[in-house]
């Protein structure tokens, strides 16, 4: 029998990491976010045993994290923007040393302190880099509570097959807003011993190490072009993406998260005015779906990307398009969500209005 | 109180000449060398015959590089207390 | 003339030369580098505190038979490469966050036996917020911080822990407390808080001091068995290199300036405050 509730996006979130079997999550109150938080310390302990510790800062939460996903077990924060700054060394560390672990950013309207409005702006943050160094996150945007919900097991399982951790990129208003969820059953807690994991070394192995520091400048690149192999093999296998009513479309808007949810109302108002619009919504923003990008430009007329911040996946847009087509960019900042109208408006005067 | 002979092993490729054993050992028996080992350092080397097998000179040793052996005169083995943390080891020596 | 010249060069080879005596003989062995303590080169200066510590949580480990049962947390600065020194399962950490990262592996493995092993301007300067607060959640870890009240990695930078005065390539006037902040007697705070409840000042300089350091280490490790809060032990250490004196002078200097700032023994017992 399905289970359906209807649920806050942070709750569902919270709810899925629970029925993931997650082991620890360790976090610092930050709105739009803290019901995650909030709902963890209410249910968690006494339904799995899941740790669920309330850190002293987002820096200390993300070490912990670093500490306790050493151990090879489930581990998981989250936080909003200003948090997420915070935890980029850590986030760095966390992706050198190849350590498996979930992680959250509900973005709000930045920079800055911003708003606690929802916001698109960690794009760059989270699909370039954010830390130092060469590392990427494998990176799913939900647009729904319902995807809320199924990428934390999704990314749990990501994170596990590439020992790599794995952002969920959402925003403000889905982990506000409620819808109705179907949440996947209660999956059993269990602890499998990790070749590489720092669980005490037993007699019939040698010791492990946690570590990024690799000293010798040759040794270092050896990291470096094995990390890189791991992403190319990502890129070769998780590409996610969601395409709505593009193969016959002229124009396709580009949009991730919410934002593609909108656009969707703005293409079906388009094609009631008889413009063949169609969405293309990435999914995992890494990897970023070029190729099916590249593939849609042969046989449109243009694509219009809409993001809410001054235009970030855009550039991944254009590259993947690489010039065959116009590529238009309309986006709203600091907490503003644009409607469809809007949408639809921009859309005919970029390509309609100019006669393409 | 039983009479003790000690006697020590460096390892001469550990040891970074520091010194800290030389000053620790009551007995005088340590000194540097004259020769380098394969790090260049002056290594330390046992001079007198007169250890008591205190294990100063290992406890300070910041390489793990020296191993204490000790015996009774009659035979008997002599087990290093470190129960009483509050000083150095005194035993009487075998003269 | 040096005394080490009156040992003429004939005497010393032979004495180089002289076979060891019967004494040498597995069965008289009194002390020997503990098998946790890996038989590599340590990249520490000559006469570094580190090594002896190192050592110390090695024997302590073995003595206690715990090997499978450790896990350590060496973040940022001259111990940072503690794990390849030490044959158990340890971690890396951030610049400050070793006591954080510690409280991760022991939330998810509570019946294991973690230790960070920090240095001064780690747990004491841009660590300090991780410092208290997991001292203050009485985190069942042993802390362990080496003060030589100096940026050993970095080269002899000022420290939290400098001394007034002292010199360093940052105070190179000598640190004035008026512009630089006063030495941060962190363990004195950190013995203010609930959440700790074995906390001592040890050292090893003098063999006394060594012996002394690991029975706090020791304790650090039992207590732990039986929860009741963090364990932290501070080795007040030298830095013979960045306070530019051989290792004899260093350790001199320790007693001399050092000690009677950071004065050894129990500030904390779970029997009561000393």
């Amino acid at each position: 029998m399905k289970e359906l509730k209807l649920m806050k996006g942070n709750e569902a979130l919270a709810e899925a990491a629970i029925r993931a079997g997650c082991d620890a999550y360790f976090g610092y109150p930050i709105t739009p976010q803290s019901e995650v938080l909030e709902y963890l310390s209410r249910e968690a302990e006494q339904r799995t045993g899941m740790v669920v510790l309330q850190a002293e800062s987002e820096i200390a939460s993300i070490n912990m994290v670093y500490g306790a996903a050493g151990t090879g077990k489930k581990i998981m924060t989250s936080s909003s923007s200003p948090g997420i700054s915070l935890m980029q060394e850590g986030i760095s560390y966390i992706a050198c040393a190849e350590l498996p672990c979930l992680l959250v950013n509900v973005n709000r309207g930045g920079p800055g302190l911003g708003t606690i409005q929802p916001g698109q702006g960690d794009y760059f943050q989270t699909v370039k880099g954010g830390g130092h160094g060469d590392y990427r996150l494998i990176v799913l945007a939900p647009a729904t509570v319902q995807e809320m919900a199924d990428f934390v097991k999704e990314g749990f399982e990501l994170a596990f097959k590439y020992r790599n951790p794995v952002m969920i990129l959402t925003d403000g208003a889905l982990g506000q807003m409620m819808e109705k969820v179907e949440l996947f059953p209660q999956q059993e807690r269990k602890f499998e011993e990790l070749a590489w994991a720092t669980t005490g070394k037993s007699a019939n192995r040698q010791k492990n190490a946690i570590t990024s520091l690799h000293l010798k400048a040759e040794q270092m690149e050896e990291v470096n072009i094995a990390l890189q192999k791991k992403y190319k093999e990502i890129e070769k296998n998780e590409i996610r993406y969601e395409s709505i009513n593009c193969e016959d479309a002229d124009i396709i808007i580009t949009a991730y998260g919410l934002v593609a949810r909108i656009c969707t109302k703005s293409a079906q108002l388009a094609r009631e005015k008889g413009i063949k619009v169609g969405v293309l919504r990435p999914i995992s923003l890494f990897p970023f779906p070029y190729d099916v990008i590249n593939k849609y430009a042969n046989k449109v007329q243009g694509i219009l990307d809409v993001e809410m911040n001054a235009g970030q996946m855009v550039e991944d847009v254009r590259l993947a398009v690489n010039g065959k087509v116009p590529v238009e960019f309309y986006g709203r900042m600091g907490g503003v969500v644009p409607d469809p109208e809007e949408i639809l408006k921009v859309l005919e005067e970029k390509f309609v209005g100019a006669a393409v | 109180m039983a009479k003790v002979k000690g006697d020590i092993i460096i390892d001469i490729e550990k040891c970074k000449g520091c010194e800290l054993c030389i000053e620790a050992c009551s007995q005088g028996s340590l000194e540097r060398s004259r020769q380098v080992n394969n790090k260049g350092y002056l290594y330390i080397v046992k001079v007198q015959d007169n250890c008591t097998g205190c294990t100063n000179c290992a406890l300070v040793c910041p390489e793990g590089g020296i191993t204490v052996y000790r015996k009774t005169v009659d035979g008997k083995k002599q087990i290093a207390k470190i129960d009483n943390v509050n000083q150095d080891m005194n035993i009487e020596v075998n003269e | 003339m040096n005394e080490k010249a009156l040992i003429d060069d004939e005497h010393f080879e032979h004495t180089l030369r002289s076979e060891h005596t019967e004494i040498i003989s597995p069965e008289n062995i009194v002390y020997e580098k503990p098998g946790t303590l890996l038989d590599v080169d340590m990249h520490y200066c000559p006469g570094c505190g580190h090594g002896v510590v190192h050592r110390l949580l090695a024997e302590v480990i073995d003595e206690m038979e715990i090997q499978s049962e450790v896990i350590g947390v060496a973040p940022v600065g001259c111990s940072v490469l503690a794990y390849n020194y030490l044959n158990i399962d340890m971690s890396e950490a951030a610049h400050g966050r070793a006591s954080a990262a510690a409280t991760g592996i022991k939330r998810v493995l509570p019946e294991k036996y973690v230790f960070s092993y920090q240095g001064d301007g780690d747990l004491a300067a841009i660590g300090t917020g991780e410092t208290i607060h997991t001292c203050n959640r009485g985190e069942n870890i042993l802390i362990i911080f080496i003060n030589n009240g100096i940026y050993g990695m970095t080269g002899g930078q000022m420290a939290p822990t400098t001394l007034e005065g002292m010199k360093s390539t940052t105070s190179p006037f000598g640190r004035n407390v008026s512009t630089m902040g006063a030495p941060l007697k962190i363990t004195e705070l950190v013995a203010q808080l609930p959440g700790t409840q074995y906390v001592t000042r040890q050292s090893v300089h003098k063999p006394g001091n060594v012996r002394k350091a690991k029975k706090a280490i020791q304790k650090g490790f039992e207590l732990q068995k039986q929860g009741g809060g963090t364990c932290f032990v501070e080795i007040v250490s030298n830095c013979p290199s960045n306070w530019k004196m051989t290792p004899i002078e260093s350790n001199h200097w320790l007693e001399d300036n050092m000690l009677p700032f950071y004065p050894l023994g129990d500030i904390k017992t779970p029997n009561g405050r000393k």
